[in-house]
């Protein structure tokens, strides 16, 4: 077993561990703070698979600002029980259960032993062929910017802009919503 | 015995059915948000793991997949901006996070 499988498994082990602490914990700070845990583990599998720009982000924007969101939220919206029951569970709890158990499920089924699994899918790692036009970065950071910012190559300069246009709208949305009146 | 993309895809799905229950079991509004996180959080693996296994052949597809991540990571913040705003007005006129007190659009 070399290094990337057993640190797969030890993020692994802990990231399921943890994110079962989010929807098991009756103290809903405490679910907070193993959902830093979900996000950092999540930040350390972008690392095995050669995403750092999505890991570091990953780290900046969830385990950085989200968060503290939550976090803010849950103080301002205080419950009497914290320390007892303050993440409850409601009556038909086992209905979702049941449908989450069955759609992870499906999913397994469809991704091991399914007719169309992925059993033969690539190796995987790597860079294909060099185009002359639009040489390729020396690493990943570069490669997502030129994909995301470059004008000449395919690029997702549009899909980018929107992206801010739907942060700005949710930055006035969450002013609006949340001012007093 | 190495990696393959069955392990992220696998991971990916538990994180998915985890973050479910969380979503639909939960009374705290904010408990179910925190659900939808880690659902938006298991796609995201589900997506880099597909761009770490692509074998497409024009290298401008390569990282698609992280390019996709990016933009759920966007959608997320804003999403959880929006909601945890939503959350805290509810609370100030009903003095409760409770979803299933919450039941002002119930004809």
């Amino acid at each position: 077993m070399d290094l990337a499988t057993l640190l797969f498994w030890i993020i692994a082990i802990i990231l399921v561990g943890s994110s079962l602490l989010v929807v098991g914990l009756r103290n809903i700070v405490h679910s907070a703070l193993a959902l830093v845990v979900v996000f950092a583990m999540a930040a350390g599998i972008y690392l095995l698979l050669n995403a750092e720009f999505i890991a570091i982000v990953q780290i900046l924007i969830y385990a950085g600002a989200v968060t503290i969101l939550i976090l803010f939220a849950l103080m301002l919206t205080r419950t009497n029980n914290l320390r007892t029951n303050s993440n409850p569970i409601n009556k038909i709890w086992w209905i979702g259960a049941i449908i989450s158990t069955l759609v992870g499920a499906g999913i397994i089924f469809a991704v091991t032993i399914g007719p169309y699994s992925t059993a033969h899918a690539g190796g995987g790692a790597g860079y294909g062929p060099q185009n002359a036009a639009c040489p390729l970065p020396p690493n990943n950071v570069a490669y997502i910017g030129e994909l995301l910012y470059s004008p000449t190559c395919y690029s997702y300069v549009l899909p980018f802009e929107i992206a801010s246009l739907v942060l700005l709208v949710a930055i006035i949305g969450a002013i609006v919503i949340g001012r007093e009146d | 015995m190495g990696l393959s993309l069955n392990h992220f895809l696998v991971l990916g799905a538990l994180l998915f059915c985890i973050g479910l229950y969380g979503a639909l079991a939960k009374r705290n509004a904010i408990a179910v948000l925190m659900g939808i996180e880690i659902m938006l959080n298991a796609v995201n693996i589900t997506m880099v793991g597909f761009a770490f296994y692509n074998t497409v052949k024009p290298w401008s597809t390569y990282l698609t997949g992280q390019i996709f991540a990016i933009f759920i990571i966007t959608v997320a913040a804003a999403e959880a901006a929006v909601a945890l705003a939503m959350i805290i007005s509810i609370y100030r006129k009903r003095n409760t996070v409770d979803v299933g007190e919450i039941n002002l659009m119930k004809w």
